[in-house]
C-alpha cells in the first residue's frame, strides 16, 4: 500500500513535468497535441546519445555521484537535452503546426500531430532499435525504509522527485517573477489585448514550446534513468499527461503539476486491485471520472 | 491464374471493408467536424462484438453463443454504437479537443481490456474459429472469396447511399450547418450537442459494421488488430481522398489500401532479412509523412467536398468567408 504510493508520487512527478507543457501548448494553440509526448522520448534518448559521447571522451566524467547511479555525464547531457528538445518542439512548430494554423481550424493540427508522432517515434525505432536501452549499467540499490510493510526506496527516486520539484519551482519563479512570466500569462489569458500591449506572440509561442520541450526532456531523461529507456516512452506516457492536463484544466500549469500528481497516485494504488496490464486503461477511467464530475477540471477556465 | 485473381479478390475485400469504415469517418469528420482519434476502438468493437455472439464457444470463456450470423453482425454493431454514445454525451458538450482524447483513450482502454480479459476476449491469443457464413451452400473457398466480396460490396452501396441520403436530408444539411458556424445554427434553434452525438453513433455504428465483416472474413480476432495504426491508415485515405465526398473516401481507401500492401511487399524483398523488424517502422513513417504533406499541401484532399446544391452554392461560400475572418 505505502509502497504503491510512493511509486504512484514518483511516476506522479514525472507526469507533472511532462503535463505542464501539455496544459499551455493546448491552452495558447487549442490543439490537443498528439505528438507532445515525443518529445519525452526525443529529450531521453538525445541524453541518451550525449551521455554515451562524454563518458568515453571524459572518462572523470563517468564516475557517479554515490549513493546515485547518476553519472555527470548523464547530468550534463540531461541539460542539453533539454536545450536541444526545446530547440527541435520549436522547428516542428515552424515546419508543421504554425503553417497549418495560419490556413486550417485547430483540428486540422490535432490531426497532423498524429502524423508528426507516427514520423517521430519510428524514426527513433529506425536509429535506436526496438529494445530497452539503460543510462547506467551499474545496479541501483535499493534501501529499505522499513521491513513491516516492506518499503523500499532507491536513492535515484529521491533525487528524480527532488529534481521535478525544484523544476517545477523554478517555472513558478519565472512566472509569477519575470516580465517574460507576465507576458506569457497575459498571452494565456487574452492573446488579442496582450498584443496591444506590446507582447510579441510569435515570440511567446516560441519560448511556450522551448519550456514544453525542455521540462518533457528532464520528465524523460528522468523516467529512463528509474526505469529503462525503449521506444515507446511517447506512446506509454500520451494518456497519463493528457489526463493530468485534463484533471487540473487547461491552461492551469498548478492544476498540471497536481494533476500529475493524482494520475500517478491513482493509477498507482490502482494496481492493487487490477493486474497491471490494465495499467495502459486507468489514465482514460481517470479522464471519464473527471468529465463526468467536473468537466472543467481543478483549475480550467476554458472548456469550450 | 486463380491464385492472381484470389489475391485480387482478397485486396478488394479487405479494400472494401476499408471504404466502409472510411465513409463512417466521413461523416463524423467530414460531414460533422468531429474529431475521432479512436477509429480503431469502434471497429474492435464491431469485430470482437460479433465474434463473441456469434463465434464457437471456448471452455472457461464467456460468449460462444453461436448466434445467427446477421444477429451477430447486428450485435457488434450495436456495440459499437453503444460506446460511440457513451463517450459522446460524456464529451461533446466540451470543446472538441476532449472527443479526440476520449476517442484515443477508448482505443488504449479496449485494447488493454482485450488483451487482459482472458474470460471475456480470450486475451494475447484473440478468438478463432468464426463459422464462416453460408459454409452450408458455398464449399469451394474461392467461390466463397467471390461471394464475400460481393457482400462487402453491396454493404459498400448500401452504406453510400445511406450516407448519401442522410446528407442531403434536412439532417445532413443541419450538421453541415453546426460545423461552418455552430452559433448562426443554434440560433435556427438546432441542437448542435445532438446533431453531434447522432452523427458520431451512426459513424461509430458504420465502423462496427467493417469490424464485424473483418471478422466473419478471416475469422479470427485479436489484440493485434487493435493497434493504433489502423485508426492513421483510416485517417490518411479520409485526407487522401478527401473529406466530406464519399468519392473521395472509398478512393482514398483503395488508393492507400493499395499502396500500404505495395509498399510491404516492396519492403519485404528490397530490405535484408536482418533489418526486417525495421520495415514496418518504415511503412509507418511513410504514413505519417503523408499525412502531414497533405495537411500542409493539399488540405481539401483528392477529390474535394462539392456542395450539392447549386442553389447554396453562393451562401456556403459567403458562410466560408465568414468564417476565415
Amino acid at each position: 500500500m505505502i509502497q504503491s504510493l510512493l511509486d504512484g508520487i514518483l511516476t506522479g512527478a514525472i507526469i507533472s513535468l511532462g503535463a505542464i507543457g501539455l496544459t499551455l501548448i493546448m491552452h495558447m494553440l487549442r490543439f490537443a497535441n498528439f505528438a507532445y509526448s515525443e518529445l519525452l522520448a526525443i529529450g531521453a534518448y538525445a541524453a541518451l546519445v550525449f551521455d554515451r559521447l562524454f563518458s568515453t571522451l571524459v572518462p572523470v566524467l563517468d564516475e557517479a555521484f554515490a549513493p546515485l547511479t547518476l553519472t555527470g555525464a548523464l547530468a550534463l547531457s540531461m541539460v542539453i537535452a533539454m536545450v536541444l528538445t526545446g530547440l527541435s518542439a520549436v522547428v516542428i512548430d515552424w515546419l508543421v503546426f504554425r503553417r497549418i494554423r495560419q490556413k486550417a481550424d485547430p483540428l486540422s493540427m490535432v490531426f497532423a500531430s498524429f502524423g508528426v508522432a507516427l514520423i517521430i517515434r519510428n524514426v527513433i525505432v529506425l536509429i535506436f532499435g526496438h529494445h530497452a536501452q539503460l543510462y547506467s549499467q551499474e545496479i541501483a540499490r535499493a534501501t529499505i525504509l522499513s521491513f513491516d510493510p516492506l518499503i523500499l526506496i532507491k536513492p535515484d527516486q529521491v533525487f528524480v522527485l527532488v529534481l521535478a520539484l525544484v523544476l517545477m519551482l523554478a517555472l513558478h519563479l519565472v512566472l509569477t517573477r519575470t516580465t517574460f512570466g507576465f507576458a506569457l500569462r497575459a498571452v494565456a489569458e487574452n492573446p488579442a489585448l496582450a498584443q496591444v500591449a506590446g507582447v510579441r506572440l510569435t515570440t511567446v509561442i516560441a519560448a511556450v514550446w522551448i519550456i514544453a520541450g525542455s521540462l518533457s526532456a528532464a520528465a524523460g531523461t528522468l523516467y529512463a534513468l528509474t526505469n529503462q529507456l525503449n521506444p515507446m516512452i511517447g506512446p506509454v506516457f500520451l494518456l497519463p499527461v493528457f489526463a493530468a492536463t485534463i484533471v487540473g484544466g487547461i491552461g492551469s500549469v498548478y492544476g498540471a503539476v497536481l494533476g500529475g500528481f493524482i494520475v500517478g497516485i491513482a493509477s498507482g494504488l490502482a494496481l492493487l486491485v487490477l493486474p497491471s496490464g490494465y495499467a495502459p486503461a486507468m489514465p482514460f477511467l481517470i479522464i471519464l471520472a473527471v468529465l463526468l464530475v467536473r468537466p472543467q477540471g481543478l483549475f480550467g477556465e476554458d472548456q469550450r | 491464374m486463380i491464385g492472381v485473381v484470389s489475391y485480387l479478390t482478397f485486396f478488394l475485400t479487405m479494400a472494401g471493408i476499408m471504404a466502409i469504415i472510411t465513409l463512417g469517418l466521413n461523416l463524423q469528420w467530414g460531414y460533422t467536424g468531429l474529431f475521432n482519434g479512436g477509429v480503431v476502438a469502434f471497429f474492435g468493437a464491431g469485430a470482437y462484438g460479433t465474434m463473441i455472439l456469434g463465434g464457437p464457444a471456448e471452455p472457461g470463456q464467456f460468449g460462444g453463443f453461436g448466434l445467427p450470423y446477421l444477429v451477430a453482425l447486428g450485435g457488434g454493431v450495436l456495440l459499437a454504437a453503444a460506446l460511440a454514445w457513451v463517450v459522446g454525451l460524456l464529451t461533446l458538450r466540451l470543446r472538441h479537443d476532449y472527443l479526440a482524447i476520449s476517442t484515443f483513450g477508448v482505443a488504449v482502454a479496449l485494447e488493454s481490456l482485450a488483451r487482459n480479459s482472458q474470460w471475456l476476449t480470450g486475451g494475447a491469443r484473440g478468438m478463432r474459429g468464426f463459422p464462416r457464413p453460408f459454409e452450408a451452400v458455398i464449399e469451394s473457398n474461392f467461390l466463397f472469396g467471390v461471394v464475400f466480396l460481393l457482400i462487402v460490396l453491396a454493404v459498400l452501396a448500401l452504406v453510400w447511399w445511406g450516407i448519401e441520403r442522410l446528407v442531403h436530408s434536412p439532417f445532413g444539411r443541419a450538421l453541415r450547418a453546426i460545423r461552418e458556424d455552430e452559433t448562426a445554427a443554434r440560433a435556427l434553434g438546432k441542437s448542435p450537442t445532438r446533431l453531434r452525438l447522432w452523427s458520431l453513433v451512426i459513424g461509430a455504428a458504420i465502423m462496427g459494421a467493417g469490424g464485424g465483416l473483418y471478422v466473419s472474413y478471416t475469422a479470427f480476432v485479436s489484440p493485434q488488430d487493435l493497434l493504433p495504426i489502423l485508426t492513421f491508415q483510416v485517417w490518411a485515405m479520409l485526407i487522401v481522398g478527401g473529406a466530406g465526398n464519399n468519392r473521395g473516401a472509398v478512393l482514398g481507401a483503395v488508393l492507400i489500401w493499395g499502396a500500404w500492401t505495395l509498399s510491404g511487399f516492396a519492403l519485404t524483398r528490397l530490405v535484408p532479412d536482418s533489418m526486417q523488424l525495421d520495415a514496418g517502422s518504415i511503412q509507418y513513417i511513410l504514413i505519417g509523412t503523408l499525412i502531414v504533406s497533405m495537411l500542409l499541401w493539399r488540405p481539401e484532399g483528392l477529390l474535394p467536398e462539392r456542395i450539392s446544391n447549386p442553389r447554396n452554392t453562393t451562401v456556403a461560400k459567403a458562410a466560408h468567408t465568414s468564417n476565415k475572418e
